[in-house]
C-alpha cells in the first residue's frame, strides 16, 4: 500500500480561469483595509484610552457625546465594517488552513460569516439610531448637552 | 515564521474581541444603566491588564501588517523582511512603553 501526500500549498481545487477572481480582491481587501485601519484603530485608542482619563472616563454620557458629532459616527461605522470583514476574512483563511472535512469547514464559514453580517447590521444600526439624551432616563447618566 | 504565527494568534484573539465588543457598545441602545453597568467591568484592574495585552496584539498585528505590505509591494521587501522584523519588534516595545504607564495609571488611579 502506498500513501501520495500532496505537494504543499497544493489548492482544494485549481484557480478559476474565468470570472471575477475573488481570491486576489480579498487579498487586495486585506492590504488596503489593513493600512485604513491602522490609522482608524490607533485614533480610537487614541481618543478613547490615551486622553484625558482614560478607560475610566467611558460611560453612556461619554458614547453619547462623541456619536454626538457626525464624524465620530463615520468613524466608528467606518472602523466596524473594515475590521469585520478584514476579521472575518482571516477567519476565513485560518479555516481553510486547518479545519478538516468539507461539512465542518463550511459549517465554520456559515458561522464567520453570520457572525459578521449580524454585527455589522448590528453595529450601523446601533450608530446611527442612538439616542444621546433618552427621555426619563436620570441626568447624571447622560451627556451634559441634554440638560440644554 | 514566529512572525507568521503571531499575526495569526493576535488575529484571532482582536477578533473575538471585536464581537464582544460590538455587543457590549450595542448596549447604548438599551439604556444608560446597561451599557454602564457591563463597561464597569471593563474598568477593574484585572480588566486593566486585559486591556494591556489586547492593545499589544492589535499593536503587533498592525506593524507587522505593514510589514507584510512591504514585503509583498516594495522591490527590496524580501531582503529586508527580517530587518523589518526587528524594527517592527523594536517599535511595538517603544509603542507599549508609552501606552503602558499612561494606561496603568487611569486604571488604578480611579
Amino acid at each position: 500500500m502506498s500513501a501520495t501526500l500532496d505537494a504543499p500549498r497544493t489548492p482544494l481545487r485549481p484557480a478559476r480561469k474565468k470570472g471575477v477572481n475573488w481570491e486576489k480582491w480579498g487579498w487586495i481587501y486585506m492590504r488596503v483595509s489593513g493600512v485604513v485601519l491602522v490609522v482608524l484603530i490607533f485614533g480610537h485608542l487614541f481618543m478613547n484610552l490615551i486622553v484625558g482619563d482614560g478607560v475610566s472616563a467611558i460611560d453612556f454620557a461619554f458614547v453619547g457625546g462623541k456619536w454626538a458629532d457626525p464624524f465620530w459616527q463615520w468613524w466608528d461605522v467606518a472602523m466596524l465594517w473594515l475590521a469585520l470583514i478584514h476579521g472575518g476574512n482571516g477567519m476565513r483563511t485560518l479555516v481553510n488552513d486547518y479545519a478538516r472535512g468539507p461539512k465542518f469547514r463550511a459549517a465554520l464559514k456559515l458561522a464567520i460569516l453570520a457572525a459578521v453580517a449580524i454585527l455589522i447590521l448590528l453595529g450601523t444600526l446601533v450608530v446611527f439610531t442612538f439616542e444621546p439624551c433618552p427621555i426619563g432616563q436620570p441626568a447624571d447618566l447622560l451627556p451634559s448637552f441634554c440638560a440644554a | 515564521m514566529w512572525s507568521w504565527v503571531l499575526h495569526r494568534i493576535t488575529g484571532v484573539a482582536i477578533f473575538f474581541f471585536l464581537l464582544v465588543h460590538i455587543l457590549d457598545t450595542a448596549l447604548v441602545r438599551v439604556s444608560p444603566e446597561a451599557y454602564n453597568a457591563v463597561i464597569g467591568t471593563y474598568q477593574t484592574p484585572i480588566m486593566g491588564l486585559g486591556e494591556v495585552a489586547l492593545v499589544g496584539a492589535i499593536v503587533f498585528h498592525a506593524f507587522n501588517g505593514l510589514r507584510i505590505i512591504l514585503i509583498d509591494f516594495w522591490s527590496k521587501g524580501t531582503r529586508y523582511q527580517k530587518a523589518m522584523f526587528y524594527v517592527v519588534i523594536a517599535l511595538w516595545v517603544i509603542t507599549m512603553l508609552g501606552f503602558t504607564p499612561r494606561h496603568l495609571i487611569n486604571v488604578f488611579s480611579h
